[in-house]
């Protein structure tokens, strides 16, 4: 389970995080909504310590984040895959280079085998042929380093993922893809999810429930449902033009 | 901290030391070229200069030792350092910037994995290892242009440059070369891999650690280069 509990977090006198309280179940998908610049990435990127906060708490399965020592961040971070954004591959590496650091050394040192099968079997799960393996990063669209990003978070088999705005810069096609993609491995890994988007519709498909971050405070959460029937203004804002569109869908 | 850091990384060998393999190739193989370049014009430079400011008021043996002397105890080191800190400097600070503020760095902290042991060990050690053996090859390049140049335009004979090397030589002298080449050869790479790993605010934050790493190691290396003369050197 993960818990932030009264999370503040400044970036000089810039208030990003003014008290956030949210909370995801373990199995659960929950998508965090939110316009541009509200500090949804800043938030995920205090659950897998990446960032610590100002004030306030991090709870990963009951273990503080922020008072981790580094043994034990390392290890807690072992459990949590990151899909960044843009990928963040490592552009000197291959493809399987990358998504192999994913798994960790002690498998990879003991069986070098093993290591090749689970790159090949990660790049199946995001529905990529074996062959990009050989590619560099460099040679890749932008939707498929974004699939790599993906193959490489799973590769050491987490309980948590933690997707940021994995449908961003993308498609319809491809965005619709993607989204299929973080459902299909939500099925397949049973892990505990958190989308990062500030795509409406896309994250009503993928996600159990929605939480919308706003002025740096969690401003709603609740299922799909209850955000298409929402009267708070700020989230009608938000979601009116693609509320139109899921109603106009229903109709 | 970051001393720290690289301190504890050191245990994770498996890691770091193949990836310093070819983070050698890359400084001393990749700098060779330069470096001989550089040094063989010093030490001709060297001994042109010496030739005309000393012709008819030393005995020619002496261009002998002041070739030499100069080459090992300054210009060898000195030189190869400030050429290796726009060179290497300028790389680790762009390349770890660049890998900052595409959250690479970000990713591989992310998967459990110390940036130090991956990043910043395997290029401090190549440097800490190839850098002695690059001024030690430009001494002997520069010592080889020198003797030459001096050859050439003074007419000294082999014994007389030989007899002026040897007579104000000490053993100490180069170990004293070494000495400053570990020095600079762990300024050039700690600055920029600690200014590079720090960087932040895109293209222009990389473009800014980039300059700063390479102008902090040349003020670094001149500094110590005093220093290591004042303390090491008995007057």
């Amino acid at each position: 389970m993960i818990e932030l509990k009264g999370v503040h977090k400044c970036f000089g006198r810039h208030v990003v995080l003014d008290g956030v309280d949210f909370s995801v179940d373990k199995g659960e998908t929950v998508a965090l909504l939110g316009p541009s610049g509200t500090g949804k990435s800043v938030l995920i990127k205090h659950i897998n310590g990446l960032l610590k906060p100002d004030r306030g708490d991090v709870l990963v399965d009951g273990a503080s984040v922020p008072s981790l020592g580094r043994r034990q961040l390392a290890a807690l971070r072992t459990k949590i895959g990151y899909a960044f954004q843009t990928g963040a591959l490592f552009d000197s590496m291959s493809v399987a280079e990358n998504i192999r650091l994913g798994i960790s050394d002690e498998a990879c040192f003991r069986d070098r085998a093993y290591c090749r099968t689970r790159v090949a079997e990660c790049l199946e799960l995001v529905n990529l042929p074996a062959d990009v393996g050989r590619l560099m990063p460099a040679q890749l669209s932008g939707g498929m380093r974004k699939r790599v990003g993906i193959a490489r978070a799973i590769a050491g088999h987490p309980e948590y993922l933690l997707y940021d705005e994995p449908t961003s810069g993308l498609d319809p096609i491809n965005a619709d893809a993607m989204d299929a993609l973080i459902a299909q491995l939500q099925q397949e890994l049973h892990v505990t999810s958190i989308v990062v988007s500030h795509d409406v519709r896309g994250s009503f498909k993928v996600a159990d429930r929605v939480a919308l971050l706003h002025a740096g405070r969690i401003r709603k959460v609740g299922t799909a449902e209850d955000f298409v029937a929402a009267k708070d203004e700020v989230v009608r804002e938000f979601l009116e033009r693609d509320i139109q569109v899921l109603e106009a869908e229903e109709a | 901290m970051l001393l720290l850091e690289l301190v504890r990384g050191l245990p994770e060998w498996r890691i770091w030391l193949p990836r310093t393999r070819d983070q050698c190739l890359s400084v001393g193989y990749g700098s060779l070229g330069i470096v001989l370049l550089v040094a063989a014009f010093a030490g001709a430079v060297t001994a042109l200069q010496a030739a005309y400011q000393f012709t008819g008021s030393v005995p020619l043996y002496i261009m002998g030792s002041l070739v030499t002397e100069t080459i090992i105890l300054e210009l060898g080191p000195v030189l190869t350092g400030l050429i290796l800190a726009g060179r290497i400097g300028a790389r680790y600070a762009a390349e770890l910037g660049t890998m900052r503020v595409t959250e690479q760095i970000d990713a591989l902290e992310s998967l459990g994995r110390s940036p130090v042991s991956h990043l910043l060990l395997p290029r401090i050690v190549a440097g800490l290892a190839m850098v002695p053996a690059l001024v030690i090859l430009a001494d002997g390049m520069g010592l080889l242009c020198g003797w030459l140049a001096t050859k050439s335009s003074l007419g000294i004979t082999d014994a007389d440059f030989s007899y002026g090397a040897r007579y104000f030589f000490r053993e100490f002298d180069l170990w004293y070369s070494v000495i400053k080449a570990e020095a600079f050869g762990a300024v050039v790479t700690v600055v920029p891999c600690y200014v590079g790993f720090t960087a932040s605010e895109g293209a222009e934050g990389v473009g800014r650690a980039t300059t700063r790493a390479v102008v902090a190691a040349s003020v670094l290396i001149l500094l110590l280069d005093t220093v290591l003369a004042k303390v090491l050197l008995p007057s």
